[in-house]
């Protein structure tokens, strides 16, 4: 199926605080990054760091106090076509089936019936479930149910695809089997991923960089190359010593 | 759970005791099934049976289940109880349609936009806490002793539960479902009817089924001050007649009314909510 090569990014001087109990709280300090057109950036930090936050501004569903986020150049005011997000959660609609979900992206978009369906139909299959196409969101276990939001991402064939730690529900071995499928699926489908996760093996297993959000105040923001053949192997030398470089930053080694 | 014992291959030579054996099995079951579901009631209609033929109870106040079920059949066949029938359905059912247009489309509305639903709220609680009941009267003053007094009791209890229903159906849809439709681009219209209409239906059939209770409800009420046809007249004019079987006869048809008005509901929810229903 056709895809673009996936769009740049640039983050500049973004800043981003909440109101906590009156007080402001900055999760966000004078960001600045720039997110090649393609890659895989993953973003870790200790909770609080504001990694979703960025994810959420990035996808135009919360505004900057200032600084801003352009696309291939052009300024991000909400939510826009060459985007999409994959949750947490799987967010199905549960009175749809499978195929129902996953065309639903596009009939939003004004994409008529059949044509919808035959691209959900197209990756229904690539995320492993054309037996499912026509099942009850109920009827599907967790893992299932996560590819199936997936599919419903990648059918509208965004350019970047913000994923907010998608596999954090999931249980170990489904985790592992699904890092792979996304492994797989952005080396085909071409897209500029960026994934906040808290786990930092699947960081290492999927990123081309990772991006280290800093907790305290003043801290800076640090960006690790992994420079990985893929695919990868997790009990490789290389793949553990970037473990043990990422587990450092977060003073655990 | 019969379609598989149907379903099974039989197996060739001792096929037909098999089948013997498996059409005894599923008699077994279907019975153990009636008597799990309706043992109770069956023993109740027979203890009242027994009770009022042996004379443990007065039979005058509480005739034998056969003298109703003959009660029953003669109101029926001579054409007298249909009539109440009639007149009741059209109450209820023209106040019922009415509680339905009303308060379906206003609970969409209230619950989507939040300070109508501010505005309105405490007014609605008032209303809502005032015993339809207690302003029957103040209706009769307003529209007469007659048929708009009636329906618009009946109307006026009713369409509080649909309605209430209604929002809370709305403002229950979940905000992430909300969002993920955002991310994609939908309308606010796309939006309500893809997510917070079919979101909000369990909800409303929820207050379809009591409001349907309800009309039951406010219809005998209604029928039994000033009123000379209707299902609630006759259960009160037979008492006063002491035609009890009669009157037994006119209570056992709104129960009935009652357990058909669910059960056509019931079945229009699984119509429509094929998703969250289990797989047969």
């Amino acid at each position: 199926m056709a895809s673009t090569s996936g769009a740049e990014v640039s983050i500049r001087e973004l800043s981003k605080s909440f109101t906590l109990g009156g007080r402001p709280l900055a999760v966000l300090r004078t960001l600045n990054l720039d997110i090649r057109a393609g890659e895989c950036l993953v973003i870790v930090g200790a909770s609080g760091s504001g990694k979703t936050t960025l994810l959420r501004i990035l996808a135009g569903l919360e505004a900057a106090d200032s600084g801003g986020v352009a696309i291939d150049g052009k300024p991000v005011d909400g939510v826009g076509a060459e985007r999409a997000v994959i949750f947490q959660e799987p967010r199905l609609l549960p009175w749809l089936t499978v195929l129902g979900n996953v065309a639903f992206g596009l009939e939003v978009r004004g994409v008529p019936r059949q044509q919808a369906e035959e691209r959900a139909r197209f990756y229904i299959a690539l995320v492993g479930l054309a037996e499912f196409a026509d099942a009850w969101p109920r009827q599907l276990s967790g893992g299932m149910a996560q590819r199936v939001g997936i599919a419903r991402a990648l059918t509208v064939q965004p350019e970047i695809l913000l994923l907010d730690e998608p596999l954090g529900a999931l249980d170990a071995m489904t985790k592992i089997g699904m890092q792979e499928e996304l492994a797989r699926i952005w080396s085909e489908e071409n897209v500029t991923m960026v994934m906040v996760t808290h786990d930092l093996e699947e960081a290492i297993y999927l990123a081309d960089r990772v991006l280290i959000l800093p907790k305290e105040k003043g801290g800076a923001a640090r960006l690790i190359d992994v420079d990985l053949p893929r695919p990868r192997d997790r009990s490789a030398t290389r793949f553990v010593s970037y473990r043990q470089e990422l587990l450092r930053e977060f003073g655990l080694h | 759970m019969s379609l598989q014992h149907i379903e099974r291959p039989a197996i060739i030579g001792d096929g037909a005791t098999r089948l013997g054996a498996d059409v005894l099995r599923l008699a077994k079951a279907a019975s153990v099934r009636l008597l799990s579901r309706y043992g109770i009631l069956i023993a109740f209609l027979a203890l009242w049976q027994v009770s009022s033929s042996a004379g443990w109870v007065n039979a005058a106040v509480l005739p034998p289940i056969d003298t109703i079920v003959a009660a029953l059949w003669k109101g029926l066949a001579s054409g007298t109880l249909l009539g109440d029938i009639a007149i009741s359905l059209q109450r209820a059912g023209i106040a019922f349609v009415a509680a339905v247009v009303v308060a379906i489309p206003l609970g969409l509305f209230m619950g989507q936009v939040r300070s109508v639903e501010t505005a309105l709220d405490p007014i609605l609680q008032v209303f809502r806490q005032t015993s339809a009941l207690a302003l029957y009267p103040v209706f009769i003053l307003l529209l007469g002793l007659g048929e708009a007094s009636k329906v618009f009791v009946i109307f006026w209890a009713t369409l509080f539960p649909l309605l209430l229903n209604t929002i809370s159906g709305v403002k229950e849809v979940d905000p992430k479902l909300l969002e993920m439709a955002r991310v994609y681009g939908a309308t606010r219209l796309t939006v309500f009817r893809r997510v917070v209409l079919p979101g909000a239906v369990p909800s409303i059939f929820v207050g379809l089924r009591l409001s349907a209770t309800t009309a039951l409800l406010l219809l005998i009420a209604s029928e039994m001050i000033g009123a000379n046809k209707g299902i609630g007249f006759q259960v009160m004019n037979a008492q006063y007649n002491f035609q009890i079987p009669l009157m037994f006869a006119a209570i056992v048809i709104l129960a009935g009314l009652g357990l058909i008005a669910n059960q056509a509901l019931v079945s229009l929810q699984r119509r429509l909510c094929r998703w969250s229903q289990p797989v047969n």
